[in-house]
């Protein structure tokens, strides 16, 4: 099976690069798991699977990659949950304090990691974000930033790639 | 008393988190299994009961982290330990940053690499093969990212072949992952 990875980066199977993937099956494979993970978790707490995906999509367009926004807002529209849809948008409010709090937190997550500091987390609190989704927001922003330098990394590799 | 620790630096601090880590008394089933808990391995770290929280995510990413990082073959360990080291300058990972320095030191007894990288930070200026793998981690890891086909050209130029240069992407960025959660869900102290 083609995994996520390999579909945006249309590398040539027959390629080195194509050839290095191969050797790197397993990694691919584990991405698509992790991204299984955050993306439609089984115990989701207090972060739909909308939610998630609309904040997917809203740090996809942070950093300009369409193709991959496009893929979390496709999830977005399977999760029919309008309420959140706004997220996605850059600088997309709900009107839900909790909610715009997390969209707020993964903006800094994705834009500037270097700045964060405890007061973050306080913020989150006195949202009303508990402990235990402060920590499923973290890994969901860290994969999506992750997997959108992957695919970066990869298409570069490819286009400067001697056939 | 141990303080926050803000300076770059090779000697590894202990890291302290923001949120209530995950008690090994009361973790659920998939909690233990995440964080491989068995009678003989009870040592369960701070970060990895915090990241028990999301076990899920946690018992994914553990094995994905370690190929990508100790896998055969491919980028030499000590060169993905400077892709990790570049990201984690970029995101301010004081944690990280100690850890992946101290590791490349052991593997090549280049401290002067690590003085060069902390005291100048992403300007620093390396012999070429090293400097073309800090900088593309660097440059992969900034948001916009910085990185373009004339860095990816210069991986090739220095020698890289493209397993090594696969490997690099990935060791970068599994630590826009790491650097994520170490240094935003708590700090370091010594």
């Amino acid at each position: 099976m083609t995994t996520l990875i390999e579909q945006l980066t249309g590398v040539a199977p027959d390629s080195p690069l194509g050839r290095a993937f191969k050797a790197r099956a397993e990694v691919l494979r584990l991405s698509e798991a992790a991204h299984d993970a955050v993306l439609v978790p089984r115990d989701g707490g207090g972060l739909s699977h909308g939610l998630r995906a609309a904040l997917a999509a809203r740090m996809c367009r942070h950093l300009g990659d369409d193709a991959l926004a496009a893929h979390y807002l496709s999830y977005l529209a399977h999760s029919a949950e309008l309420d959140v849809a706004a997220l996605a948008e850059v600088n997309g409010v709900c009107g839900d304090a909790r909610q715009d709090a997390m969209a707020r937190h993964a903006d800094m997550l994705t834009r500037s990691p270097r700045e964060a500091t405890r007061d973050d987390i306080a913020a989150l609190k006195t949202a009303g974000v508990s402990e235990a989704d402060i920590v499923r927001l973290a890994e969901l922003a860290a994969f999506v930033n992750y997997q959108l330098r992957v695919v970066a990394g990869l298409k570069l590799l490819r286009d400067v790639a001697v056939p | 008393m141990s303080e926050p620790v803000h300076r770059f630096t090779a000697k590894i601090p202990t890291w302290s988190p923001y949120v209530t880590p995950v008690e090994l008394a009361t973790a659920t089933p998939e909690q233990l299994a995440a964080m491989k808990v068995t009678p003989s391995n009870k040592g369960i770290s701070p970060y990895v009961l915090t990241l028990a929280h999301d076990p899920e995510s946690l018992e994914v990413r553990s094995p994905l982290f370690n190929l990508i990082m100790y896998g055969k073959d491919g980028l030499p360990s000590a060169e993905r330990e400077l892709g990790a080291v570049g990201a984690s300058i970029v995101n301010r990972c004081i944690y990280c940053t100690a850890v992946h320095a101290s590791r490349f030191i052991g593997l090549t007894r280049r401290e002067d690499v690590i003085d060069s990288i902390f005291a100048d930070e992403r300007a620093a200026r390396l012999e070429p093969r090293l400097q073309a793998v800090f900088d593309f981690a660097a440059r992969l890891s900034t948001t916009p990212i910085e990185a373009t086909r004339d860095d990816a050209k210069k991986l090739g130029e220095a020698g890289l072949g493209a397993l090594e240069q696969l490997d690099l992407v990935l060791s970068a960025s599994i630590f826009g992952w790491a650097n994520r959660l170490m240094h935003t869900l708590g700090e370091p102290v010594a």
